[in-house]
């Protein structure tokens, strides 16, 4: 058996969920299962960056106080982001008083803390841990892109970072077993097909998911119509259709059931933008509607990948390319 | 009356095209707004180095002028006719003459920071 | 260290050939009739100035300049320039308002670091270049000048 896929005997299960996001995101499809919305980008905050850092903490509380957990009981925060530094999840963890493991692995960071988390629990070391990312357009257009008022016209292919952040509450000690649980999970490799077009994400990290996904397939011997749904996480409407493509090609066919979260929180026109990205996209959609359709008995087994693009704006401007990863995490009901 | 109207299509026209021309360039190679702006003050420095903006100027008026290579014609403008009084001249004449431009681009720009702050974007 | 093999140039390919395309006559034609405008407003103030303040050779365009600059750093703060910006690409890029455009919009943003290595040191992330080569075409004209002067 190759090494990629891990499985959860313990079965890890996901007992609560947190979202906020902003007012975008709430003229999108899926805004009436967010939990939260800011009415203003800065979150009364002074600069974009504490707003980000007071959302993951803002999240981070609510997903306790849902549980009605003591915060003594929490043994862990997972959490990462996309600033330099990952600024915003070290300082919203500075809050809080219990143990902070900070992961950076872009978009891809809901996936790959929540494989971390049950790996903790999966062990007996933990009992609950919290996985918590998320994004802010403007701070990482600040970051990765331009100035917000210079006056630059975006490409079709590119992608709307979400303002958002997304938290999930892990446990083992549960007794009630009606939640969705975690049985595997399979760590992506770090897949560079030489896309340089910091515009195209999609094209750009579709060669890694579909890597991930068909290592998860053949790990565990399964079939892309085993899942109810295979859900990535921002690849966006083209990053869609190539990841479809590339799994075909491995001899898989996922076009019917496949959903990419950067495709579902926004209206997307395809003249204009892909669709959604950032960590806080998948954060926001897997935690807000898939959680809420899991636990509607709505999906039995779904593959949950988010997607992330590993480059800063130093490795562009040396004309480097974008390594990508995915992380998949199979959850079932 | 009429000679206002032909300079106002005439700056029309030629200040449109090298917009236009910038844009062509955008579509083809992709390149960012810093890049296009230093090769067109680039290519307005060049273009009067041998004389040839100031026939682009006396057509289009503003035109010629407001684009970023009419900044570059007036470094290049001034620093010939620096060059026509001495060593001094010529090493000074550019940045003189333009030194309107950026000390406004300077002043105005750090006031208008001062005062604005930038706003989050819906689309 | 790059291994470019030929599964990664024929995926490249196949990206381009699904790429979403833009249409780049209308592009163009946006680019055309904003700039041409800009220019138009460049125009007018020289024509107002001229008539109403008599001014006119370097000190004309000068102020006609100082005034667009003026125009494109206010429409930057109160967040126009970027709206004009995403529906007309080069059309507001190449004029001088857009060079203005260049100098508030990071100013403003980086403010949050402060004045002195926030707002002034960051005024000239995109517009520096433009002062840098500004400045050395100019000189490399004026010396050429000189010289030529000198010769003849």
């Amino acid at each position: 058996m190759a090494r990629e896929t891990v499985y959860f005997d313990k079965q890890p299960k996901i007992t609560a969920v947190s979202t906020i996001a902003g007012q975008k995101e709430k003229s999108g499809p899926i805004s009436e299962f967010i939990d939260e919305f800011m009415d203003d980008d800065r979150f009364n905050e002074d600069t974009f960056e504490k707003a980000e850092c007071k959302m993951l903490s803002h999240i981070i509380g609510k997903v306790v106080e849902k549980k009605n957990l003591p915060l003594g009981e929490v043994d862990a925060l997972i959490a990462g982001d996309l600033l330099n530094q990952i600024i915003s999840s070290s300082f919203a963890a500075r809050n809080y008083s219990f143990p902070y493991i900070g992961v950076y692995s872009a978009c891809s960071t809901m996936s790959e803390s929540m494989i971390i988390g049950s790996l903790l629990l999966n062990g007996g070391h933990m009992e609950n841990v919290i996985c918590a990312t998320g994004s802010h357009f403007s701070t990482a257009e600040r970051q990765y892109r331009y100035p917000l008022e210079l006056g630059s016209t975006r490409p079709p292919q590119s992608q709307w970072t979400v303002t958002g952040a997304g938290a999930c509450l892990l446990s083992n000690n549960e007794e009630d077993i009606d939640y969705p649980k975690i049985v595997s999970a399979t760590f992506g490799k770090v897949i560079d097909y030489g896309v340089t077009d910091a515009n195209n994400m999609g094209a750009a990290m579709a060669p890694a998911c579909a890597d991930t996904i068909v290592t998860h397939l053949k790990n565990t011997k399964t079939k892309p119509t085993d899942y109810n749904l295979i859900v990535t996480g921002d690849l966006g409407v083209l990053g869609s259709r190539i990841v479809k493509d590339l799994v075909w090609e491995k001899g898989y066919d996922m076009n019917s059931n496949h959903v990419d979260c950067g495709e579902m929180i926004y209206n997307i026109c395809e003249e204009e933008f892909q669709g959604g990205s950032g960590a806080g996209c998948s954060a926001v959609v897997f935690n807000s509607f898939f959680y809420k359709k899991l636990l509607q008995k709505r999906y039995d087994r779904i593959l949950f990948l988010a997607t992330g693009a590993l480059l800063s704006s130093v490795s562009s401007q040396q004309g480097e390319s974008i390594p990508c990863i995915s992380h998949a995490v199979e959850i079932k009901r | 009356m009429s000679d206002i109207i032909i300079d106002f299509l005439m700056a029309f026209l030629v200040g449109g095209a090298i917009c236009a021309i910038a844009q062509v360039l955008i579509n083809l190679t992709k390149l960012t707004a810093g890049k296009i702006l230093v090769y067109f003050l680039l290519a307005g420095v060049l273009l009067q180095a041998f004389g040839v903006y100031e026939y682009l100027v006396n057509i289009g008026g503003a035109g010629a002028t407001v684009p970023i290579s009419g900044f570059g014609y007036l470094l290049a403008n001034g620093a010939i006719k620096g060059a026509k009084e001495g060593l001094f001249g010529a090493l000074t004449g550019g940045i003189s003459a333009a030194a309107m431009g950026i000390s406004a681009a300077i002043v105005f720009g750090y006031f208008f920071a001062l005062i604005f702050k930038p706003k989050s974007k819906k689309n | 260290m790059k291994t470019k093999t030929k599964n990664n140039q024929n995926y490249l390919e196949y990206v381009s050939n699904i790429m979403p395309k833009t249409n780049e006559f209308q592009k163009i034609f946006r680019a055309f009739w904003v700039g041409g405008f800009i220019c138009c407003i460049g125009q007018a103030l020289r024509l107002l100035y001229q008539s109403v303040f008599s001014l006119s050779g370097d000190e004309l365009a000068g102020f006609v300049s100082m005034t667009m600059i003026f125009l494109g750093a206010l429409f930057t703060g109160i967040g126009i320039y970027d709206r004009i910006g995403k529906y007309a690409g080069g059309g507001s890029i190449v004029p001088i308002t857009g060079f203005a455009n260049s100098v508030v919009s990071p100013a403003m943003e980086f403010k949050s670091e402060g004045f002195i290595y926030g707002l002034a040191s960051k005024m000239f992330v995109i517009a520096g270049p433009i002062i840098v080569f500004g400045t050395v075409a100019s000189v490399l004209v004026g010396l050429g000048y000189y010289i030529y002067f000198m010769v003849v």
